[in-house]
């Protein structure tokens, strides 16, 4: 089962990401704890997308897609074409740094690296393609 | 969305969070402590009872004041956390860098504690 949303870049719209990370991933019967884990790096991504690749404009748009396979990984692809930032390139600082300098940014790349499985960019037909991996049983 | 109240008991600035924070509602978040601060509260509890989401831009605003709340002798306690939020804190051992109560009885013992 696929499902496919498409956002706007307004970090108002967060909230709707959510809601639909959730409402999908429930029917398919993930556990409470690991669909709110999920939620939180799927909104990471695309925070970090909305405000750094597009700078919040609300007329450029991406796509979402979550692709469920039986038995299979649960897939979560950000589908885009402005510029990507790959987050495997990026070095994060320790904890204690981000505390000494008082920096408010880093944590969400931490945060999705630590839940999913696997980050891969990919070029498809002219848009950049994220594809995160979560290995997790549903129904 | 996040609403936020705040109420004082016995010299301590209690903080109620009520909703979601994200990145586009972190702001509110850390005006409310600089707010509290700034008023000259060195005693400072979060309720997160309803709290029901918080993203990294959230945590974030909590890890920005722990130095100088160590510099000014503030002392903060988060309690009554969801198991969802809690979980969110704990992902990167955040827990361990914040002072988290079960409740608001177990945070007053500790923000007076310390």
């Amino acid at each position: 089962m696929n499902y496919k949303q498409k956002v706007g870049c307004n970090i108002e719209n967060l909230k709707g990401v959510r809601d639909f990370i959730r409402g999908a991933l429930k029917k398919h019967g993930v556990a409470d704890l690991q669909v709110s884990e999920l939620v939180l790096a799927l909104d990471e991504m695309c925070s970090n997308l909305m405000i750094h690749s597009h700078r919040c404009n609300p007329e450029e748009l991406f796509e979402i897609h979550i692709i469920l396979k039986k038995g299979g990984p649960i897939i979560f692809e950000i589908i885009d074409d402005g510029s990507t930032f790959d987050i495997n390139q990026f070095a994060e600082p320790d904890l204690g740094n981000l505390v000494h300098e008082k920096r408010k940014g880093g944590l969400g790349i931490r945060l999705v690296k630590s839940i999913m499985d696997k980050i891969e960019y990919q070029n498809r037909n002219g848009k950049n393609v994220c594809r995160l991996t979560k290995n997790i049983s549903y129904k | 969305m996040i609403h936020i109240k705040r109420l004082q008991e016995d010299g301590v600035d209690i903080i109620a969070l009520i909703g979601e924070i994200d990145a586009s509602s972190s702001i509110e978040l850390d005006l409310a402590i600089a707010k509290s601060v700034g008023e000259g509260f060195r005693k400072i509890l979060v309720d997160c009872h309803s709290l029901e989401y918080i993203s990294s831009a959230g945590l974030g605003v909590f890890l920005s004041y722990i130095e100088e709340f160590k510099d000014q002798n503030v002392s903060m306690v988060l309690f009554g956390m969801n198991d969802k939020v809690a979980n969110t804190f704990e992902i990167l051992g955040l827990n361990n860098l914040l002072k988290i109560a079960k409740d608001k009885a177990q945070a007053k013992r500790m923000v007076n504690e310390l």
